[in-house]
């Protein structure tokens, strides 16, 4: 698939940030040994006035500062996401609206956990490739929330990031995607239920590693690559560490995985987690560099890519919107109580 | 059943992208757009053309709301402003992403998609632009 | 074109009112000024009742009917109508009923201002008041009406370096003359710093700066001045009335500290009365937050524009000043049942110039000015009156 890939991108993380510090402060437990253990020091945490939506709209409206193209030419937009404002009416139109892309759009929204994001660009690839459509808009971006007191409220954040997908001016070739599914329940949300519920230790080796690794190694056998081809490795990050151990138990090094590895600083923002990754290595990237990316997703499955950055990305407007390493340091710290109001938490009817 | 929805729905151009009409008789530019030109009056009738204004512009002048309204309880204490858009209409808006006490008069804004109320738990969401300080693309 | 007086006035207290109903404040009001005005109820011809919002207040529209019901009169058919224009709706009533006269077509009209606001909580009632500012782009944003008086004082302390002190000493002002008025909601002198610690609504503005919520009621007897006599010795004539209208928003006007509404309403009555702005002994003006006083100076001509905030300093709108201003206490400290102010500042007027204002009273008061507002101004009503 040499012709088709990411046209251009956008990303956009919350302003508000809490300190894993003082979330364990609240809980009776010692912020320092969780951050070492999590590999996480800070999230982000969305305004009352910002969900899933906004989010997409920021990163999509960034992706089009960028490039030229006309919002029209959009044929179909794909959001993944597990805390979409609606259960049923999807983020996809009010995005599609916000961009000028309607009426003619085809449009769904996604859900598959942590990976939703990386499915839509999966699907987003296929109609670019049948010509079904001229350009496609792929989004990962979630509000996520956890119980209080749970493990994930150190690391369950907010933040997305969006690819414009197409055949022209492509900045990244989208060489080679495929996926590795099977049905394993590590992390899961009833429906109607206000947060998830998972396994414990059992998202773990049989979880996220077991797909990952499996992706991972399927794709690079299908590209014929070796970790040493690639520049860059992005993996999904629900914290500091999966990320760190899976690009060693592949034979990645810090050096390929540290650009794309956000989750320190910005917590796990789920279906943005490697979508945002991807963003930042996007950002720094240059002409021939070689990008590899496996996201993940509870339940469970990985979408592995092979991605190599063209000529093209010299002519992209980068500046146009903020990088990633901007949006990092543009924060505001909150309170506890504070994050409690902003995430609902105190709620009741 | 919720009401309200279709009257919300009217205004998604103006509030997502804010939407205008300009008469092309004077060349004045109107947000929320006017069926007619106050000033050209029937010359300008039916000939008013659609605009989509920049959404960058400035403070004339603001408050600090401390007793807000029930679908804006949460969010109390918060800045409201007028702010004079680039392409010369005025709008009433919040401002947000900057600390309450660095609003100030003249300050330079941008808008941004945020969500404006929540029709209950049940009803419907609306969003709609709010301002924020404008971003000095590097 | 023929003349209107004014020859009755009523009043109920203004405050908190549990035992009283809608219905129970106006026939109140409505009876008193029927009384003090030697009319009988066979010669009413028509009732004009101003009302901001019954409809959200108290679930109840169709207030034309309900009154002439109320009042008794159903049985003779008078023709009643509401007339609404935000917290002008008073004003209003009262401008329609004078043009009902000057048309020829009524005689003697009877105009009741009323308005009951505490039944809803108060969360509701400062969300029913929004609905004088723009619905759609204004308080859907999250604009209070507060906020949008806030943002004039506010400019207005940009451009004209007005103090939150001298917005504050509108409030001791009213205050103190509002003590001395015994159906005033609130009775007592403020000292300043009470008003400059209050907590704050929308700065610049604190709670001391806002008018309350209020129930009350206000009427007055009007007729064609040529038979004024036949039923009062000391008719008071309206010599000037003009009326005014804006964009709905504030941010559409053309200056923010300015409310041309006024501007225009003034210039109209002024002209018809055929007098200059320095010419008015006493005004009645539209406080419903402190900023709105100092722009009232203004835009009614008696400061120039900018320096209503040196007028306060300079004491002139005081009591005992060159232009007593709210000696009924103003929205400030009276209250202001919506509906009913308009009317009620009519009967302070009317009272002053009889000369029964007790210990309001201003000395050789024969020329008075009522001053009532809609909105954030959008509406501007102005009457002018002088004893017969």
């Amino acid at each position: 698939m040499k012709d088709i890939g990411i046209i251009s991108y956008g990303s956009y993380i919350p302003r508000y940030r809490i300190k894993v510090d003082e979330i364990a402060k609240v809980w009776g437990k010692d912020g320092k040994t969780i951050s070492q253990g999590l590999g996480i020091y800070e999230k982000t945490v969305p305004g009352i006035d910002q969900d899933t939506a906004t989010i997409s709209v920021e990163a999509a409206r960034a992706a089009l500062n960028r490039c030229n193209i006309n919002p029209k030419d959009i044929g179909a937009i794909y959001i993944g996401s597990e805390s979409h404002p609606y259960a049923v009416k999807p983020t996809g139109t009010i995005v599609g609206e916000a961009i000028g892309a309607t009426p003619d759009l085809m449009v769904a929204d996604y859900e598959f956990a942590c990976k939703a994001g990386t499915a839509a660009i999966q699907s987003c690839t296929a109609l670019a490739k049948a010509d079904m459509i001229k350009y496609g808009l792929a989004i990962g971006a979630d509000t996520s929330q956890a119980a209080p007191g749970d493990a994930l409220e150190f690391s369950a954040s907010a933040g997305g990031a969006a690819f414009i997908i197409g055949k022209e001016k492509v900045i990244a070739t989208i060489n080679q995607t495929l996926s590795y599914t099977t049905d394993t329940p590590d992390f899961w949300r009833r429906a109607e239920r206000k947060y998830p519920a998972h396994g414990g230790r059992f998202t773990g080796a049989p979880a996220y590693f077991k797909h990952v690794t499996n992706a991972a190694k399927n794709l690079m056998e299908k590209a014929n690559t070796k970790p040493e081809d690639y520049n860059y490795a992005v993996f999904h990050q629900p914290n500091g560490k999966f990320p760190v151990k899976v690009a060693k138990m592949l034979g990645f090094t810090m050096d390929q995985i540290k650009q794309g590895l956000m989750a320190p600083y910005i917590g796990n923002t789920y279906s943005g987690a490697s979508l945002v990754g991807l963003a930042s290595v996007l950002d720094v990237a240059k002409p021939g560099d070689r990008i590899f990316l496996t996201s993940y997703g509870s339940g469970a499955g990985s979408d592995s890519f092979d991605m190599t950055i063209t000529k093209e990305i010299s002519n992209l407007k980068r500046k146009n919107a903020p990088f990633l390493s901007q949006m990092v340091n543009d924060k505001e710290y909150v309170d506890y109580g504070t994050y409690a109001k902003l995430t609902d938490l105190l709620f009741w009817e | 059943m919720k009401s309200n929805v279709a009257r919300f729905w009217r205004e998604i151009p103006q509030r997502y992208n804010l939407i205008g009409n300009k008469c092309n008789s004077c060349k004045k530019v109107y947000f929320p757009p006017r069926e007619a030109c106050p000033y050209c009056r029937r010359k300008s009738y039916g000939k008013m053309e659609e605009i989509k204004l920049n959404g960058k512009g400035k403070i004339l002048t603001y408050s600090i709301i401390h007793v807000g309204p029930e679908a804006f309880e949460k969010q109390v204490p918060y800045p409201v402003a007028i702010v004079e858009l680039d392409e010369g209409p005025r709008i009433t808006t919040q401002i947000v992403d900057c600390d309450i006490k660095d609003v100030k008069i003249d300050m330079k804004v941008e808008s941004t998609f945020r969500k404006i109320q929540e029709d209950g738990y049940t009803g419907a969401l609306y969003y709609g632009y709010k301002f924020r300080p404008l971003r000095n693309k590097k | 074109m023929r003349e209107v007086a004014v020859i009755g006035i009523g009043l109920t207290k203004f405050g908190e009112l549990w035992n009283k109903s809608f219905r129970q404040l106006i026939t109140e009001a409505g009876s008193k000024a029927i009384l003090d005005s030697g009319i009988e109820g066979k010669d009413i011809d028509a009732m004009y009742i101003g009302s901001m919002s019954s409809g959200r207040f108290i679930g109840q529209e169709h207030i034309g009917a309900l009154v002439a019901d109320a009042s008794g009169f159903s049985h003779m058919h008078i023709p009643a109508t509401r007339v609404e224009g935000a917290c002008a709706s008073g004003g209003l009533a009262v401008r329609q009923g004078y043009l009902s006269i000057v048309s020829g077509v009524n005689d003697v009209v009877v105009i009741g201002g009323i308005e009951k606001m505490n039944d809803v909580g108060g969360v509701s009632a400062t969300e029913t008041l929004a609905t004088a500012a723009d619905q759609e782009w204004e308080a859907f944003f999250g604009a209070t009406f507060p906020a949008l008086y806030a943002m004039i004082a506010k400019r207005h302390m940009h451009k004209y370096k007005t103090t939150k002190e001298q917005l504050a000493q509108v409030a001791v002002k009213n205050h103190a003359n509002g003590a001395k008025n015994p159906n005033a909601q609130y009775r007592r002198e403020i000292p300043i710093e009470m008003v400059l610690n209050a907590s704050p609504v929308a700065t610049p503005l604190g709670l001391f700066d806002c008018s309350p919520v209020s129930d009350g009621s206000a009427a007055i007897v009007m007729c064609a001045a040529d038979i004024a006599k036949k039923y009062k010795d000391n008719p008071v004539k309206i010599i000037g009335s003009g009326q005014g209208s804006d964009t709905l928003p504030l941010h559409g006007r053309r200056d923010i500290c300015t409310l041309d509404a006024t501007v225009h309403a003034a210039k109209k009555a002024y002209k018809q009365a055929n007098i200059k702005p320095s010419d008015v002994d006493l005004a009645e003006v539209h406080d419903c937050f402190t900023i709105a006083e100092i722009c009232a100076i203004e835009d009614l001509g008696f400061v120039k524009k900018g320096e209503g905030g040196k007028a306060i300093d300079r004491k002139i709108t005081t009591l005992d000043g060159t232009i007593p201003v709210n000696t009924s206490g103003g929205l400030k400290s009276k209250g202001h049942p919506v509906g009913a102010t308009g009317v009620a500042q009519v009967v302070e007027i009317v009272q002053q110039l009889r000369g029964e204002a007790d210990r309001r009273q201003v000395k050789n008061a024969k020329i008075g000015l009522a001053h009532n507002v809609g909105g954030s101004g959008a509406t501007s009503v102005v009457h002018i009156m002088e004893a017969m």
